[in-house]
């Protein structure tokens, strides 16, 4: 009963801050300061139409950078702590995986026609991401997702594990290794004028975005990836 | 902000709450991970109307695809041990 009172309380209270915030708010009618900085001087210096690219790769790249290694920790530790479970599940059961029953022909067809186009959008996404909305990020889960459908598809499938860890390490070395670049060639860390900015608009301009993100790009994907592969294998020895 | 737009973003905030309201109550683990799954994909639907693409395409490849998966893969791992 007190529990009960306690739970209501506190979504009372939470209601009441909640609804002080909505009845407060105002829409701005003007950016503020450094949007204004953003929109004004954001495409001239970056050289990139797409200002929140912009924004993530050259004005906020360290905490992109910070994302990233969010990422990968994540992903190392689920690496980490299914690796232990699936040694203890191969010396429990040894060879008594059993063999999973085939994918329906829906999801087989499926896959064969849909795999290539995933893959692709992936692509499309990171390389336009200095131009239409998109980027690295949201093309390495495009990309991620594309190795979803092959592991429901065919959960016995391997993937090389070293190459998916060999393609994050190089990947994430490029990404730190062009922004050091950018310290000693152009005005700092993450700084996209160590290449050419070109004409606004093209696919090859931008400076060093398009590069940088492609990177993110493998890299998010490869993470993702690894925790995928990791859970589906794991899956497998256990049952 | 127009009226259909306006109206539109109403009426999916609402069918988020039905959902979430579903993926809290069923006693059923697959139907409350789809549920959860269906918020994040509306969520991506209203970012879009938000005018946030980006945002909107990370919410449905990660939030509304990888996610639910990633949450059916453990799922499969852990049933058998407890029946909650």
């Amino acid at each position: 009963m007190i529990k009960r009172a306690s739970v209501l309380l506190l979504l009372l209270g939470l209601g009441a801050v909640f609804a002080s915030l909505l009845l407060d708010y105002v829409p701005s009618t003007e950016l503020s300061l450094t949007a204004t900085y953003y929109a004004e001087r954001g495409a001239q210096e970056t050289g990139a139409t797409n200002l929140i690219t912009a924004i993530l790769v050259t004005y906020r790249g360290l905490d992109t950078l910070g994302e990233v290694t969010v990422l990968f920790l994540a992903a190392a530790i689920v690496g980490l702590v299914l690796s232990r479970g699936r040694q203890a599940g191969e010396t429990g059961d040894a060879g008594g995986a059993t063999a999973a029953p085939p994918a329906g022909e829906l999801l087989s067809t499926g896959k064969d026609l849909l795999v290539p186009l995933i893959l692709l959008l992936g692509v499309y996404v990171i390389a336009n991401g200095h131009l239409t909305p998109g980027g690295g990020f949201q093309g390495g889960a495009i990309l991620a997702s594309a190795i979803l459908l092959i592991l429901l598809t065919d959960p016995m499938r391997r993937f090389s594990h070293r190459l998916i860890a060999a393609l994050e390490s190089v990947s994430g070395l490029v990404f730190v290794g062009m922004g050091v670049l950018g310290i000693f060639l152009a005005g700092g860390f993450l700084d996209n004028r160590i290449l050419p900015l070109g004409t606004l608009g093209e696919l090859f301009s931008a400076g060093a975005i398009p590069v940088i993100y492609a990177f993110v790009g493998l890299k998010v994907g490869a993470e993702f990836s690894s925790m995928l592969v990791n859970l589906s294998e794991t899956r497998e020895s256990r049952s | 902000m127009t009226n259909l737009t306006l109206a539109m973003s109403l009426l999916l905030a609402l069918a988020m709450v039905a959902a979430a309201i579903v993926a809290v109550q069923r006693k059923s683990l697959p139907v409350a991970i789809l549920a959860a799954g269906l918020v994040s994909l509306l969520a991506s639907v209203q970012f879009l109307l938000l005018a946030a693409p980006d945002v909107a395409m990370t919410e449905a490849a990660i939030g509304s695809g990888l996610t639910t998966f990633l949450f059916f893969f453990v799922l499969a791992r852990v049933r058998g041990g407890q029946d909650d």
